[in-house]
């Protein structure tokens, strides 16, 4: 604690730009004039952050192509999808994500659509997360774009307060990755989480102890995690709609009416969550999934598909020096019921060929006319890439075909994806159904 | 239903058919053992729809009559009762069995026998009878190789036929996971002639393994395609067989293996299970590098570390490198009965025959794994 004392004076403010700090009233760093400046009477003793990228994928497609840094940017799939991210310039005009595309068009018609590239999002997302484990190694991931970080004790490291370290850290990401990020700090992971997204873009948000209560109190009920539409409907008829109403209510009261959900209301309402931040374990799983232009019910179409997804699963495992022993397909329904059927292996495979083989015997079941909308082929039960596919006595063609993979492993190494494919993927016209 | 019973008579007739029950069941019934008092015994039968184990124990019986009652429930009372204790069941409480002992007592739920399920075992053509040391030879070499796998669901059990024909007939036992096989044959008891070949499942192949430990124990088996009858004793063991085709396993017996390595079996198995302690979980490779007369075995664990240890051996080919799953080459080490282990080796990417010295009518085969 003395510590941080030593780097920040109560009263003084920390510049974003030139991380210096000083004590003015004026409004700008009188060190290099910037307005960006973060003023907290807990600024020292705050050591939860939460960080969020800013538009993500928008921002990584405006950074690969600077030709489209001042339009409306849309990041989404297909004639059928939905808006997966739009830019900011996208959000003026109404523009959000989960929005059925033609709405967004509709709205934003000069918007320009990109299809989603997740390998390189995926990518970026590592990169930046490489980076938070440098300032600590409690990150915890929450998707790919976003994460707690628990920076207690990193001030002898950093030689400088959370605070600052992490507006170092927002001006790192935007000069080696070339996209922003915003950062909320404060006493916890509900308080950080809130706090990120009070000051979006480019924000950094301080919730500190002190206002923790006033500052929720004004707030809707439905920031508190938990509370979806349903919840806020059934307080709402109970005349709550406020944070503060529910910090005036009695624990107890608040439990026996909504049970265990009352008591977390209770708790959150007071700004009070013990949940530490735990350093995030990898991925649980690896899945790849479309949706379709137009629903398929048939066999002879939806295989294509499920070998060439089956393939982009393969290659991520492989990729990762992973395998998985049991097989999980999705699919979604014309009337968007989820069906997932999935099958545990005798030994973990990272073969396309027995995650597709796999899947195909779990989709044959599933082929009863009904019309899909979607189809997912995903891997779960991770393990080291070596107890993949052992060779199996019983099998031999199976230790040919792995082999056959292999071949067109060090293909596709040499000339890209679509260096050697199979003859299923290959049917003319089937490449458009994706 | 009115009976008296000593303890140890139900007690051992309960650790018969317990085992059965699933621990946890979505049919409450199937977690229950039917008791039948009739003339001078008290039956017990329990299931799981694929097995049915029935055993009687001599009881007097005061009024005939049958229920049923929660298997694991009745099993643990019994077991805590104390030993030379007499038991009394009543079922005149309506709803509940009264249970009986000394000062102690226990009322159990019962649900009604009628609605005990029935594996209705049909006609069984076959019929023979097998010394029970002999039957459980066959179990004993076979049972560790039975496959676990969902899909590859005829693999879950021991597959039996007869192979030849007259004196020379053999009863064969096989089964393989797939990395590997185990293989064991007895000369083909009379009556056995014109088997089907049969799958029996891995619980019920478990399940008479604990019925033979008696190296007295006669079973006298019947049989048709579908279903398994054994009687050991007053136990009979009614299973289903698993419907499927088993693979032709005869293929994968490598015939050309020439390259021939023999060694001293306890040496070889404490050499690999101290080589693999670097592995954390037994599942890596143990590399063999044969060379003459010399077995190196070495483990690369690239989390942990490594591990090398070198013993004599009896090798006289060229030299080879090849790699084993050390749980498996440990899992075969037990199953041989002789002192010393011939192994016949072809290359690092082929199956491996192992030999029984002692127990010539035992064989095995183990896939290499890639080092």
């Amino acid at each position: 604690m003395t510590d941080r004392k030593d780097h920040f004076v109560a009263g003084s403010c920390l510049c974003r730009d030139c991380l210096g700090e000083s004590r003015t009233d004026a409004g700008r760093c009188p060190n290099c004039g910037s307005p960006r400046l973060l003023a907290h009477p807990e600024l020292a003793d705050l050591a939860i952050a939460h960080i969020d990228c800013d538009a993500f994928y928008a921002a990584i497609e405006k950074r690969d192509d600077p030709g489209l840094a001042e339009k409306p940017v849309i990041i989404g799939g297909g004639r059928r999808g939905v808006v997966s991210t739009a830019c900011y310039i996208a959000r003026t005009f109404g523009v959000h994500s989960a929005m059925p595309m033609f709405k967004a068009l509709k709205a934003c018609p000069g918007a320009v659509v990109v299809r989603p590239n997740m390998e390189k999002y995926a990518t970026v997302g590592r990169q930046i997360r490489t980076m938070m484990r440098d300032l600590t190694p409690a990150v915890e991931p929450l998707s790919i774009d976003e994460a707690f970080l628990d920076l207690s004790g990193t001030d002898r490291l950093h030689h400088a307060p959370p605070a600052r370290v992490l507006a170092g850290f927002a001006q790192t990401v935007e000069r080696d990755v070339g996209i922003s990020i915003s950062i909320g700090l404060s006493h916890n992971k509900f308080l950080a989480k809130i706090a990120s997204d009070l000051d979006k873009p480019r924000g950094f948000s301080v919730i500190g102890r002190a206002e923790t209560r006033s500052f929720l109190a004004e707030q809707p009920v439905g920031l508190i995690w938990g509370v979806g539409k349903a919840m806020r409907a059934r307080l709402a008829r109970d005349g709550i709609t406020r944070i503060g109403q529910l910090q005036t209510m009695a624990e107890k009261t608040l439990a026996t009416r909504y049970g265990s959900i009352g008591l977390r209301l209770s708790r959150l309402s007071r700004g009070e969550d013990v949940r530490a931040v735990i350093a995030g374990q990898g991925a649980k799983s690896i899945s790849s999934e479309t949706t379709f232009f137009e629903d398929l019910s048939a066999a002879a179409d939806l295989l294509p598909i499920l070998r060439k997804l089956s393939e982009k699963v393969a290659a991520r495992l492989k990729d990762k020096d992973l395998a998985g022993n049991t097989i999980v397909l999705k699919l979604k329904t014309a009337s968007f019921q989820t069906r997932t059927r999935n099958l545990k292996l005798a030994d973990p495979t990272h073969l396309a060929d027995r995650i597709f083989r796999t899947g195909r015997d779990l989709l044959e079941r599933e082929i009863d006319g009904t019309r899909f909308r979607l189809i997912g082929i995903g891997v779960t039960g991770l393990t080291e890439g070596w107890r993949a596919d052992p060779d199996d006595l019983l099998d031999p063609e199976a230790t040919k075909r792995a082999r056959a993979e292999a071949a067109m492993d060090a293909i596709r190494a040499r000339f890209g994806r679509d260096g050697v494919g199979v003859g299923l993927t290959f049917a003319p016209g089937k490449d458009d159904k994706r | 239903m009115k009976v008296t019973i000593e303890r140890a008579n139900i007690l051992k007739a309960l650790n018969h058919v317990h085992r059965v029950v699933e621990r946890r069941n979505t049919i409450p019934i199937l977690g229950n053992v039917l008791l039948k008092a009739e003339g001078a015994d008290l039956a017990l039968k329990a299931t799981d729809l694929d097995m049915e184990i029935v055993d009687a124990a001599p009881a007097m019986v005061e009024q005939a009559g049958a229920t049923t009652v929660p298997a694991l429930m009745l099993y643990d009372i019994v077991r805590k009762l104390p030993d030379g204790a007499e038991i009394s069941l009543d079922t005149s409480e309506g709803s509940t069995m009264t249970l009986q002992s000394g000062r102690a007592r226990f009322s159990l739920q019962m649900l009604p026998d009628a609605d005990f399920p029935d594996l209705n075992a049909g006609d069984l053509p076959i019929s023979f009878t097998i010394p029970g040391p002999q039957l459980k030879r066959l179990i004993d070499r076979t049972q560790f190789a039975i496959s676990t796998e969902e899909t590859r669901y005829y693999l879950n059990g021991i597959f039996c036929h007869v192979i030849g024909e007259g004196d020379g007939a053999k009863l064969r036992a096989v089964a393989t996971d797939g990395h590997r096989l185990a293989k064991a044959e007895m000369d083909a008891p009379a009556g056995s002639a014109g088997m089907p070949g049969i799958i029996i499942p891995r619980k019920s192949v478990g399940e008479i393994q604990k019925l033979l430990e008696d190296p007295e124990a006669i079973a006298q088996v019947e049989l048709s395609d579908a279903k398994i009858r054994l009687t050991i004793g007053s136990v009979v063991l009614t299973s289903k067989l698993i419907d499927g085709t088993f693979p032709d396993y005869e293929r994968v017996i490598p015939a050309g293996n020439d390259k021939i390595l023999t060694l001293d079996k306890a040496t070889f198995k404490s050499a690999v299970d101290r080589v693999s302690t670097v592995s954390s979980d037994r599942g890596r490779a143990v590399k063999l590098s044969l060379s003459q007369d010399t077995l190196a075995l070495a483990v690369n664990n690239p989390d942990s570390g490594s591990a090398t240890d070198e013993i004599p051996a009896d090798y006289k080919a060229e030299p080879l490198e090849i790699g084993f799953n050390s749980r498996y080459l440990l899992d075969i080490a037990d199953q041989l009965t002789s002192d010393t282990a011939e192994f016949r080796l072809a290359d690092p990417g082929s199956p491996t025959l192992i030999h029984d010295q002692d127990d010539g009518d035992a064989l095995y085969v183990l896939m290499p794994m890639r080092v």
